[in-house]
């Protein structure tokens, strides 16, 4: 405010002002630089000719740019594979879990039953569920049911990691909607499922976008389950797992190394960004008006 | 992972309005007879899914952890009830103890640390212009959304000996030592490259939490607290700490629980190495199941690691329905 005015004791006050503003934003651009570089570089190695990768001064912006490693990624053996396997896994998963998590969640906002809140504490609880400490059992589960080296066996792993959240944000959201809605159809002779159909999916349309992006990003970017369950049947692999083998396999060729992340982490990252102004500036506004 | 982590984030309030204990459209005796077989018809699947995918891995976890499990009882069938001798052989070796003692120090570190910088960028970024912070934010976005292997792919190469843009930037900055200095080759090096990536990857989790809770003290606190002569820090103490408090006890607890999810970068990283530098709990269970072939030791193992866990669980239930206030 004391920008504008053209006086001289203010003007220096704002000077005064920017300087005391200095560490502030230095600090901003030290967290935007460290947020930022490991993804800059990524994608930067991986447009880089070999040669300068492999120099050894670093060159911070590439003089020149190549496709060759995305070449050599995309063509390496069962890329096409992994991908169509990944994407499989995820949104069969995904769809599961909206399906079945959308059921849960209308009964737990709109109906009153007997063991209701158990359930919700089932499911708070199992939202926290120890994954990492259950990787044990379920392979020897999936070894005895003959359910090793099967994408179906991940899709069903990864749909019970997504459905609680999925559960937990539809419930939030059905809730908002007015029952009185759905009501005023059915006294127009709509059934009640027909009443949901209709005038409540419509409205659930961004949390079910919001839980499934957030699915999308669970499923796609697990590794240790894909790695433990998926193991004689190498074609069934998922990308986190084909690329965390890559790099061994293509040990000293960091460029492909890195454009093969970049095409893993491309999808992910594109999700998040059209997910940010829910993360951020949704998250802000929504407690600024409250 | 990351919708897990969507879950502590205080929602809009303005989204909720008037949540009270019973379900608006249940309201009145009608709805609820109407209701009849629906509702567990809806909850079934979901019940089914979390009986099978997770009560009974756990209990086949705590079956087989009583049992004399190798590989030849995974073959064929027939495992010995043993009792306590999986918990006896485990509690008296001292490679787990060391393993304990180095899951605790992991986590100490990871989450000492991630909660300092994301509090400090969180005050940080409430402080800035419209323009700063939209950066500041977008940045931790992506640096949030980085897919876990991808970004431990890119630690590697940062921290490659030859060509890493790390030792370059030491070595250019005088510290000659770390000329193709291999970090992965030395524990506490490697267990250092760690504890960096998982703080990378959650600082912004962390941090975009506390900002979002701290846009909630206000503004009116602050302003009658400066005018009656109260300095930034006793500002920060007395009125900033107590308003965002429970939310700061929600991530410290959740950042706890999730130390254990350094899993995937440890196994992608090091798997547990070099030696057992880098070896926590959950990686030491499953290498002592699936590489050692002691299914019953890691089944142990694990739910060791889920009792450790527990405490911190219900801390962090009762924090959160506290919140709640309505299950």
């Amino acid at each position: 405010m004391s920008v504008t005015s053209p006086d001289t004791p203010v003007r220096r006050r704002s000077t005064v002002r920017r300087l005391r503003r200095l560490p502030l934003h230095a600090g901003a651009a030290l967290t935007v630089l460290v947020c930022l570089f490991p993804v800059y570089w990524m994608a930067v190695t991986a447009f880089k000719p070999s040669r300068d990768i492999q120099s050894t001064t670093p060159q911070f912006v590439p003089h020149t740019w190549t496709l060759e490693h995305f070449r050599t990624a995309v063509h390496a053996a069962g890329f096409a594979r992994f991908w169509s396997n990944s994407l499989l896994v995820t949104v069969g998963a995904v769809l599961l879990s909206l399906v079945i998590g959308c059921g849960a969640a209308f009964a737990v906002a709109r109906m009153r039953w007997r063991g209701r809140r158990q359930f919700v504490l089932a499911v708070f609880v199992a939202q926290m569920a120890p994954w990492e400490s259950l990787i044990i059992p379920v392979y020897i589960i999936a070894r005895d049911t003959d359910m090793l080296d099967r994408l179906l066996t991940l899709t069903l792993v990864y749909f019970m990691v997504t459905l609680p959240f999925t559960t937990i944000v539809l419930r939030g959201f059905i809730a908002t909607i007015p029952p009185e809605l759905e009501e005023a159809a059915r006294v127009d002779g709509c059934t009640r499922f027909g009443a949901f159909r209709r005038i409540a999916l419509p409205l659930l349309a961004p949390g079910l976008m919001a839980t499934s992006l957030f699915g999308f990003i669970t499923a796609w970017n697990e590794f240790a389950y894909a790695n433990f369950l998926i193991i004689k049947n190498q074609d069934n692999r998922t990308l986190p797992v084909w690329l965390s083998s890559f790099k061994n396999t293509f040990g000293t060729d960091w460029g492909a190394t890195m454009a093969a992340s970049t095409l893993f982490a491309l999808p992910a990252l594109g999700v998040f960004l059209l997910l940010q102004r829910h993360v951020t500036s949704g998250l802000a506004s929504g407690a600024v008006k409250g | 992972m990351s919708a897990i982590r969507e879950r502590a984030v205080p929602r809009p309030a303005g989204r909720r309005p008037g949540r009270t204990s019973p379900p608006p459209g249940a309201a009145g005796r009608t709805s609820r007879d109407r209701s009849g077989p629906w509702p567990y018809l809806l909850v079934a699947p979901a019940v089914l899914g979390m009986l099978y995918l997770l009560v009974y891995p756990l209990a086949r976890a705590v079956l087989i952890s009583f049992q004399d499990f190798r590989l030849r009882q995974l073959i064929a069938g027939h495992a010995k009830f043993v009792g306590f001798a999986n918990y006896r052989t485990l509690l008296s070796d001292p490679r787990f103890w060391t393993v304990v003692r180095r899951t605790f120090v992991f986590m100490a570190v990871n989450v000492v640390l991630i909660m300092v910088i994301a509090l400090l960028v969180a005050l940080m970024t409430q402080r800035l212009g419209r323009i700063w912070r939209t950066a500041v934010l977008s940045s931790l976005v992506l640096a949030w959304a980085m897919p876990v292997v991808a970004a431990t792919t890119v630690f590697q190469w940062l921290f490659h000996s030859e060509f890493g843009v790390v030792n370059w930037a030491l070595t250019s900055l005088g510290f000659d030592s770390f000329e193709r200095y291999p970090w992965f080759a030395h524990g506490t090096a490697a267990f250092a490259i760690l504890v960096l990536l998982v703080v990378w990857q959650s600082v912004p989790f962390a941090a975009i939490t506390l900002y979002s809770a701290l846009t909630t003290v206000p503004a009116e606190l602050h302003e009658s607290a400066r005018i009656d002569g109260a300095g930034a820090f006793r500002i920060l103490r007395s009125i900033t700490f107590p308003v965002i408090r429970p939310i700061v006890m929600l991530v410290l607890c959740l950042e706890v629980i999730w130390t254990f999810k350094a899993f995937t970068q440890i196994w992608v990283m090091t798997r547990g190495g070099p030696g057992d530098a880098t070896t926590i709990l959950p990686v030491y269970a499953v290498q002592t199941a699936l590489a050692g072939q002691r299914y019953d030791l890691g089944s142990a193992a694990s739910l060791a690691t889920v009792v450790l866990m527990s405490g911190v669980l219900v801390l962090y239930f009762r924090q959160m329905f506290r919140q709640e206030d309505e299950l």
